[in-house]
């Protein structure tokens, strides 16, 4: 029941928020931060039970769980539950959620109502797909976050906002069908060998799905889900969409939607199919490689700072592709944590970038430099996330893909040779980047003002969690090993390593 | 003919009696909302009727009737949505001057038509398959044209009067080529006649493909689709809604019961043309519609695209294929009445709310309004929340249930490609005002009310369904599935 909460809270905030503009437009803004606030709070005391609770690194339990049923004719429940995986991703949600609103306090001035509205609809969209164990709940969850998402880019996006968002749609809604003709099929095959009719998890879980069936719809699965991650060749809505969005819509895509088509490999497309999956594991890791590589090099050569900085997304997604597909336990708990870091250091980054573009309005790195004088706050900010993201050791990033990287040398060392040049060139384009950006020459006359003081605040609390799990993973690892363990097959065993 | 006869017979009997009575009043005393009135009456009586009309599950009416569960699930949409028709006609023809046009005239023929879709649900015989087609037709020829003021009108009255009498002329030669073959034009008996035979003689496939040229007219699907955008065009916003909804319902209803009667689905040579007819339909009303920028041509051609879906899950046959037809059939109907009850709300009295600038920034001059309009389109997008999703679940369902997997992708290769024109209309009412796209015409707010309460009731409904679909689902498979 109280994980029915966590997704009525933020869907009647968002109503809340939108009805509550009439009466000024810091209304909707409070709303927003008090509802995701009590949402953290939730989230916070259930991972906390969890995490003192022993019997949770038994396979297959539930820290939480809700399960009723909704359309009896097609066996479809209204079933959630969370373990640690989704309690954690649910904590990220909620902190981004926050950082989100913090970071459009003065950057969103009209229709501020709408705006938080489709804030929070995205996010319930989030939480519902964290805690959904009913794949067509699941799906519906799925589907939720688009619109609004949409809506968030076309309408208070920048330039080319709805090109980009037409290009968002299409590819996530191309990718959602295939989905949905992949989990109705699933469900036949499973209703044909059991004779009832079920979309839940565990039912699921349970169909033999072998031969070129079980292909066909591992890879129903893969695409959507690789569409969201993006992985390579479906990656080319990211850089737009990223691009033109309001620096909140950044936040929530980068920080969160990559996150749940992460979380739908984990939870759904690897243990759904695992022989396909085992035998599609080399492909998925070969494409990780190449969009690490590929990724990287393109941010490089970017001259607009959040391009750059959405390239590097690609790049570091690479990692959690890569870590799903390992079949290691460490690759896992490292693609876990590569997540989780990725979503606070390059959520961090998206808002310090929106920053300079209010104060700037540009975004082109030709027209920077010199900013450390003028904005130290920012300058020294820049720095840390700049130096998370390349992935330095004490820091969550390093974990995340030092884990991914140990874990895919023993199935596959070549490959994994070739991910790790990927962080040197990290190195390269995220030095590159603040040596244009606040190094070098400054233009004259340029009067800039530093973070505000609620920004430098949420900055920092996000540096903290990074430091927290770059020198002290163990509690997040020991909360998310046993999701995978218990969900995983071709998992060679949980105790082989750990970080 | 006795009493349970009638009975089963009342909802009919019910709108045939109120069409005179209302013919009667007219000569009487012209009185617009008196009219309307009435029409809403018979509506909704002959609807409190319908639970009742068979108790025994299903009744054969004379030879050219059969009132069973699924006559009566289709009677419900049909009667519904006239009813919802009635209520938006109601202000839209209330604000146009009475010296230009006499409005009541306009609610009989709209009953006429409804009683034609009534009839020809519950058609199992040629002849009364051919009576409840022309029943539509007919009115809809005088509704097409209502406004003869409008040279529009008028020319999308005289193309479909031209290609629907066209149209008539194969169903009638294909009908009589079925006769002359089996002897009888019940089409039960037909049926079991065709059982017995091997094999397909020439003369019955020749007779399924006139047939299937003449419904496939009044359905509006591709090949046999030029008329619909000129006709919704053309036609007033309230009159574009029951085309859109009850005829396209009936027809297809009728064309179920054909198939099924007469287990058409095994023959091959018709499958295929069905499906091609469905991926014509799919790709041409999809594609076409890209390049429309009038909301009246874009809803037709997302109309003909989706009774391209609708028959990819009328081609997986079976039970599944009768649910999946029937529940999609249902959201369609609900979905674009819902978005034609806007336009019409939404029209003056000069012109329809047709060309997209109108819609310009609509979303902050009548934010109500174009919250309805907006769950409407992402209905008909099927996203999910809205009975959209569910009648598209339903259409993907019964694909993969009997293996459809190249229609299937077609499917949504074209669901991605009608996004773009759904799309379209929901930026542009969501686009910042612009006051230079002042509507011709003055609007007047009698009636309105009546209107806006359809429209919520549709939309709360739309929304409802979408969420909650058991109810439907559970109707649906009670009443018509294996009643066929």
């Amino acid at each position: 029941m109280i994980l029915l909460w966590l997704i009525i809270i933020p869907m009647a905030g968002a109503c809340a928020a939108w009805w509550v503009e009439r009466r000024g437009p810091q209304w909707p803004r409070w709303t927003a931060l008090t509802c995701l606030g009590v949402e953290l709070a939730v989230a916070g005391a259930l991972w906390r039970d969890a995490a003192l609770a022993t019997p949770l690194s038994r396979p297959g339990t539930w820290a939480a769980e809700w399960n009723v049923a909704w359309i009896p004719s097609w066996g479809i429940r209204l079933h959630v539950a969370a373990d640690g995986l989704s309690l954690s991703l649910l904590l990220l949600t909620a902190f981004l959620g926050i950082m989100s609103v913090v970071c459009s306090w003065t950057e969103i001035r009209e229709r501020v109502g709408f705006f938080h509205f489709n804030l929070l609809w995205t996010l319930t969209g989030v939480i519902g797909v964290f805690l959904a164990m009913d794949l067509f709940l699941f799906f519906l969850f799925w589907e939720v976050m688009l619109i609004p998402m949409y809506l968030l880019i076309i309408l208070w996006g920048h330039e080319g906002r709805l090109r980009a968002g037409y290009k968002f749609f299409l590819f996530t809604q191309a990718g959602s069908l295939l989905l949905l003709i992949a989990l109705i099929a699933l469900v036949f095959i499973q209703a044909s060998q059991k004779g009832v009719w079920s979309f839940d998890y565990h039912d699921l879980l349970g169909a033999q799905i072998t031969g070129a069936a079980g292909t066909w719809l591992m890879l129903g699965f893969f695409l959507a889900f690789a569409v969201k991650l993006p992985v390579f060749p479906f990656h080319t809505w990211l850089p737009d969409a990223h691009t033109e969005a309001p620096t909140a819509g950044s936040v929530i895509l980068a920080g969160l939607l990559l996150k749940t088509g992460a979380y739908g490999l984990i939870r759904f497309a690897v243990p759904l199919f695992p022989e396909a999956s085992r035998d599609f594991a080399p492909v998925a890791m070969f494409l990780g490689v190449v969009g690490i590589l590929y990724g990287a090099m393109l941010a490089f050569a970017q001259t607009d700072l959040k391009r750059l900085v959405a390239y590097s997304s690609v790049s570091h997604l690479g990692f959690v592709l890569l870590g799903v597909y390992a079949g290691a336990h460490p690759a896992f708990e490292g693609a876990v944590m590569q997540m989780i870091a990725h979503g606070i250091s390059t959520g961090a980054l998206f808002m310090l970038v929106g920053a300079l573009q209010e104060r700037l309005h540009t975004r082109d790195l030709r027209h920077m430099g010199g900013l450390w004088g003028r904005i130290p706050v920012f300058g020294a900010l820049l720095l840390f996330f700049a130096v998370a993201s390349l992935g330095m050791p004490g820091l969550g990033n390093f974990i995340g893909e030092f884990l991914v990287l140990l874990g895919s040398f023993a199935p596959h060392a070549a490959l994994t040779v070739a991910a790790t040049a990927g962080i040197v060139l990290a190195a390269v384009y995220a030095l590159v980047m603040v040596q244009y950006t606040v190094h070098g020459p400054a233009e004259p006359d340029r009067r800039v003002a530093d973070l505000s003081r609620p920004m430098q605040w949420s900055l920092v609390s996000m540096a903290l969690i990074l430091v927290w799990l770059g020198l002290y993973p163990q509690p997040l690892l020991r909360m998310v090993g046993p999701a995978m363990g218990s969900e995983r097959p071709m998992v060679v065993s949980a105790e082989e390593g750990s970080g | 003919m006795n009493q349970a006869d009638l009975v089963a017979l009342m909802p009919i009997l019910i709108l045939i009696v109120a069409v005179a009575a209302m013919m009667l009043q007219i000569a009487w005393d012209r009185r617009h909302v008196i009219t309307a009135g009435m029409a809403m009456g018979a509506c909704a009586v002959a609807l409190a009727f319908l639970p009742s009309a068979t108790p025994e599950g299903a009744r054969r009416v004379t030879s050219l009737l059969v009132i069973d569960g699924y006559a009566l699930f289709y009677m419900g949409v049909i009667l519904t949505t006239s009813l919802a028709v009635v209520a938006m006609s109601l202000p839209y023809l209330l604000m146009r001057p009475s010296d230009e046009n006499q409005p009541e005239e306009f609610y009989v023929l709209l009953l006429l038509a409804a009683i034609g879709a009534c009839v020809l649900v519950a058609a199992d015989h040629a002849a009364s398959f051919f009576l409840g087609l022309e029943l539509i037709s007919l009115s809809l020829y005088g509704l097409i044209g209502y406004l003869r003021a409008r040279l529009r009108s008028l020319e999308a009255a005289i193309k479909y009067l031209v290609l629907s009498a066209a149209s008539s002329a194969f169903l009638l030669f294909g009908l009589a080529l079925l006769y002359g073959h089996n002897g009888t034009m019940e089409f039960s008996r037909m049926g079991t006649l065709q059982r017995i035979e091997d094999g397909v003689s020439l003369t019955v496939l020749a007779a399924f493909g006139f047939i299937l040229i003449g419904v496939g007219f009044k359905l509006g699907v591709a090949p046999f689709h030029m008329w619909a955008p000129d006709v919704y065009q053309g036609a007033p916003a309230p009159v574009a809604a029951f085309v859109a909804t009850c005829s396209k319902a009936a027809v297809f209803a009728l064309l179920l019961r054909l198939t099924v009667a007469m287990d058409l689905e095994r023959h091959t040579v018709f499958w295929n043309l069905i499906a091609i007819v469905a991926v014509l339909s799919m790709f041409g009303g999809n594609l076409l519609a890209l390049l429309q920028s009038d909301v009246k041509r874009i809803l037709a051609y997302s109309s003909i695209a989706h009774l391209g879906y609708a028959l990819v899950a009328f081609l997986a046959g079976g039970s599944l294929a009768v649910e999946s037809v029937t529940v999609y059939l249902t959201a369609y109907v609900l979905t674009s009445l819902g978005a034609f009850t806007v336009v019409a709300l939404l029209s003056t009295s000069r012109e329809d709310a047709d060309s997209l600038e109108r819609y310009q920034g609509l979303f902050w001059r009548r934010p109500w309004m174009s919250g309805a309009m907006t769950v409407m389109l992402l209905s008909l997008a099927g996203i999910p929340l809205t009975v959209g999703f569910i009648g598209k679940f339903y259409a993907i369902a019964a694909g993969v249930g009997s293996g459809l997997w190249v229609l299937l992708i077609i499917l949504v290769t074209n669901s991605v490609i009608g996004l773009f024109y759904y799309l379209r209309i929901l930026v542009a009412m969501l686009q910042p005002a612009s006051p230079a796209t002042q509507p011709l015409g003055g609007r007047d707010s009698r009636g309105l009310w009546i209107g806006g309460t359809s429209l919520a009731v549709v939309t709360l409904l739309t929304l409802w369904i979408g969420v909650n679909p058991e109810p439907l689902i559970r109707v649906v498979r009670m009443v018509v599935v294996g009643k066929l």
